[in-house]
């Protein structure tokens, strides 16, 4: 192998080099065209411009309520302002992550990304098995190099270049040693393992589920689909996959600051359940808390809500017990826990009947009304507000249980903003004979979160992947050394493949030059810098004329590296 | 968690963090004096100076350039001493994060007041500990007046008292994560004034900063140095999120934000890598990315509700 082939090939695989506008096919037919295409989208400019796209696509998706993340507000603002909504809509603006035209942009950018990467591993790879290169005829023009007197034995040079765990290869009257072949290894796992990544994120949402539910103290779960209040699977997840726990939620226990300028600041949420691995193993006790969920062979549940749910029995006109057991109420106001529940009892004679009510956990009289001024249930009331007639569950059309639909509802007796409270165990009797209503208790409900998601491992191994290899490529300098000697006089000459190298390296090397004149005893005098004075160009002048436009690479040849640079052109 | 707040301590904190804004004024009006009469160089110098050195150290030191007018002996002084106040200014910051920590019993990094004292704290250890390594004294007046402007704005808008925070930040993660947020950030913001410098540097003109080239490597190594940290804490907070949400990512807004800023720090270095995009461009590029950083730092927790409970401001 030729020396000039070797700086050529230093130069190639620098990428601002390699970096030019594809040429454009003239009258080429298709298979120009085509090739022109993958390489305009396997180019350096396409993948930025494309994790430019990416950046700017993600934006709306930050701005504008998305339905993955929140419903409840995408519906609010579908209410609020309708005409836009219906454009946004159009626009996938509701659904960023998973549209097309953001998936179309991602999808280019890893093809980009595949494109760039596989051919760069497969060079890699056989420049890793190649010999470093044979050192060029004039040391002396590398932009690191020395010159000296010694009896310097090339053996002894080969020995210290390998003890600097350079790769070292000997020829007539020369060494040459090469080092850093981790950078491009690093970057090179950096970008597949964003590919791994990708693919790691796609398998968990196939192959993975979501689900929420709810549940009050007392009541137990058990994981089957329609168990779920909500359940989102993915495309290749069936009901039988599902593992098959159960669980109790004996106790909920949540613990506030009871005073100063943060009371009813939360500071606790503790969750005792009862937990069944599969119907036939022994029940097992678990605390379920925030940042701690419950894990059973790999699908978690996470404590991600609670509220309050006070009990009621219900007695109709009939005096037949309508209802009986717990109703959850939604907080309105998270610092006091006030919160709103509905009661419906489709079952209650001769009329339906449905309630407002007003749960206030900490109740103290405000004039001629009642606030909750803590979250925690200190003096539990309830205030009621009785409606009776048809509650429209027949017509078929789903109802939130959370809101009571009115239109066929009257009120029963006269309604008042501030209704006496209820204590628990008192009873209010209602208007026209309608039954009555006792508060009987004050249970807690929680939110739980349960996730099946296969590709988390893999996700996380590949995103460590991409940290290792990422520092590795940011970190890691290539670099080459050679040595020659000849009738007593050694000559060293070296250069860096890494831009912005320069500096780190010319330490390096004046330390080699100091080992390989035998010690550290005299000064490096002849290193580097000493040996281009003004008087004789050094190698690095004509590409700092090159860089007219105000940059000028910071180690020549690496950088804008000017045929110049040729330590052997002649 | 212990409810209990030491109010003593707690105050000493706020007392500690005021008085490190003016130490950090003080040190700024130094810096200010030694560049403004300082020594001032041309990049004609510069270049001089390289090409003898060809291959030589790569960073300003090379830089000191042809002499101007004979400066000042009382301005290099001033710049001594705008180190000094430097450092100080740096031993009360970290007292006021010290104490807030022990006053409260936990990490004192939980809510946005927090957060924005110890980036600043940050920024300014990441110049202090370049600068025993690098001469980048320039630097110091803008530093230290981001860095007061960035604890003036925490104490007059962000300030919460001291106290314990929600469940969901209870979590070891946060020792993890918001660590390496912090000292990345911290980073980004010296590289973003490197790069803000860059723009407003003119080359021809006899200056104390150094030249554009000298500006641009610095940014750039800050930014080498801060990428890979942001990416861990990113994915860290991946992690937490799964533990405390039940997925790892699910484009809540500042995980939107935090992932737009990663991408346009990516596309920074690629421009690097490019030819056509070096330079100027690749500086914007840093600036436009150095813009996402701080609007997830800020604009996100003001602007866009979401599930971050440390982002709770006053
Ligand atoms: C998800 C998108 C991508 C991300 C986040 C990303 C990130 C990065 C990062 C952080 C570096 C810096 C390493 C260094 O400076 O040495 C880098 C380098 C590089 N990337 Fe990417 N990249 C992405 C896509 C691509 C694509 C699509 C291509 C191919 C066209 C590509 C080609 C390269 C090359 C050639 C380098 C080496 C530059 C150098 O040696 O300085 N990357 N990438």
């Amino acid at each position: 192998m030729s020396a000039p082939d070797d700086l050529a090939s230093a130069v190639r695989d620098e990428p601002a080099l390699r970096e030019k506008e594809p040429p454009k096919p003239a009258g080429l037919g298709p298979a120009g065209w085509l090739r022109w295409a993958w390489r305009t989208l396997t180019s350096m400019r396409t993948a930025l411009i494309l994790l430019f796209l990416f950046a700017l696509g993600s934006v709306p998706g930050s701005i504008y309520p998305q339905r993955g993340v929140d419903p409840a507000q995408v519906a609010q603002y579908f209410k609020d302002h309708p005409a836009l909504a219906k454009w946004l809509d159009r626009f996938w603006l509701f659904d960023v992550f998973s549209s097309p035209w953001f998936a179309a942009i991602y999808l280019l950018l890893f093809i980009s990304l595949a494109g760039c990467v596989f051919p760069r591993a497969v060079t890699h790879f056989k420049e890793i098995r190649r010999r470093p290169p044979a050192a060029p005829r004039n040391l002396l023009r590398l932009p690191h190099s020395a010159a000296f007197e010694g009896d310097l034995t090339l053996e002894r040079a080969a020995a210290v270049l390998r003890r600097g765990r350079f790769r070292v290869v000997t020829g007539d009257g020369w060494v040459a040693a090469e080092k850093g072949y981790l950078r491009e290894t690093g970057n090179l796992l950096f970008h597949v393992a964003l590919l791994a990544l990708l693919f790691a994120i796609g398998a968990g949402g196939l192959y993975g589920y979501r689900g929420n539910v709810l549940v009050v103290e007392g009541d137990g779960f058990s994981n089957a689909v329609a168990a779920y209040d909500r359940f989102m699977p993915g495309s290749r997840v069936t009901a039988e996959s599902l593992e098959p726990f159960s669980f109790t939620l004996k106790d909920f226990r949540a613990s506030y600051v009871a005073g100063g300028e943060k009371q009813g600041q939360p500071l606790d949420y503790l969750a005792k359940l009862t937990v069944q691995d599969s119907p036939t193993s022994r029940p097992r006790d678990v605390d379920l808390k925030v940042n701690d969920p419950l894990d059973v062979n790999g699908t978690l549940t996470y404590l991600i809500g609670h509220g309050y749910a006070p009990t009621f029995r219900v007695t109709d006109g009939k005096g037949q017990v309508a209802y009986d057991g717990p109703v959850p109420c939604l907080a309105d106001d998270q610092a006091t826990y006030t919160s709103e529940c509905v009661i419906k009892v489709p079952d209650a004679q001769p009329t339906q009947l449905g309630f407002l009510v007003r749960f206030l956990p900490t109740t103290v009289p405000n004039g001629d009304a009642w606030v909750s001024v803590f979250p925690g249930a200190v003096n539990p009331t309830v205030q009621i507000f009785p409606f009776a007639g048809d509650l429209g569950l027949k017509s078929g059309q789903p109802q939130s249980v959370y809101q009571l639909d009115t239109t066929h509802l009257k009120p029963l007796g006269t309604m008042s903003a501030q209704p006496t409270p209820l204590k628990v165990g008192e009873t209010k009797e209602l208007a026209d004979g309608a039954g009555k209503i006792q508060f009987t208790g004050v249970k807690e409900w929680i939110s739980l979160q349960i996730t099946y998601d296969p590709g988390r491992e893999p996700a996380l191994l590949a995103a460590a992947a991409a940290v290792i290899g990422l520092v590795l490529s940011l970190t890691v300098r290539r670099r080459r050394l050679w040595v020659r000697v000849k009738d007593g006089m050694v000559t060293v000459g070296g250069l860096t493949r890494t831009e912005g190298g320069g500096a780190a390296f010319a330490d390096e090397f004046t330390r080699i030059v100091t080992t390989l004149r035998g010690g550290p005893a005299e000064e490096p005098r002849a290193a580097g810098t000493a040996e281009s004075g003004p008087g004789t160009p050094g190698p690095a002048e004509p590409d700092k004329e090159a860089g007219s436009a105000g940059h000028a690479a910071p180690d020549a040849p690496t950088g804008n590296a000017a045929p110049g640079d040729r330590p052997d052109e002649e | 968690m212990p409810a209990q707040v030491n109010e003593s301590l707690a105050t000493l904190s706020d007392q500690l963090i005021l008085v490190t804004v003016l130490l950090y004024l003080a040190a700024m009006i130094c810096y200010a004096l030694d560049l403004a009469f300082g020594r001032a160089r041309t990049a004609v110098a510069v270049r001089r100076r390289e090409l003898v050195g060809a291959g030589g150290p790569a960073l300003p030191e090379s830089e000191t350039g042809e002499p101007g007018p004979e400066p000042a002996a009382w301005a290099a002084r001033a710049g001594t001493i705008g180190v000094v106040l430097t450092w100080l200014g740096w031993a009360a910051n970290l007292g006021g994060i010290l104490t807030r920590g022990i006053a409260v019993d936990r990490w004192p990094w939980a809510n946005m007041y927090e957060f924005v004292v110890a980036i600043c704290f940050a920024a300014v250890t990441a110049f202090l500990a370049l600068l025993t390594r690098q001469p980048i004294r320039f630097l110091g007046a803008f530093v230290t007046v981001t860095a007061a402007l960035g604890l003036g704005f925490a104490v007059l808008f962000l300030h919460v008292q001291a106290g314990p925070v929600m469940p969901a930040l209870h979590s070891y993660w946060i020792a993890i994560h918001v660590t390496a947020a912090i000292v990345a950030s911290g980073l980004f913001i010296l590289a973003g004034v490197c790069a803000i410098l860059y723009l407003i540097r003119k080359d021809e003109r006899p200056s104390v900063l150094p030249g554009k080239e000298g500006l641009e490597r610095i940014a750039h190594r800050a930014i080498v140095i801060s990428f890979p940290i942001w990416t861990f804490a990113v994915i860290a907070g991946a992690m937490w999120a799964d533990r405390a949400w039940g997925r790892y990512w699910g484009w809540d807004p500042k995980e939107v934000w935090a992932f737009i800023t990663w991408v346009v720090y990516a596309a920074y270095l690629h421009a690097r890598a490019t030819a056509g995009w070096r330079g100027k461009a690749a500086m914007i590029i840093s600036l436009v990315a150095f813009g996402c950083l701080l609007f997830n730092l800020v604009g996100v927790n003001i602007f866009i509700p979401g599930l971050h409970s440390y982002a709770d401001v006053p």
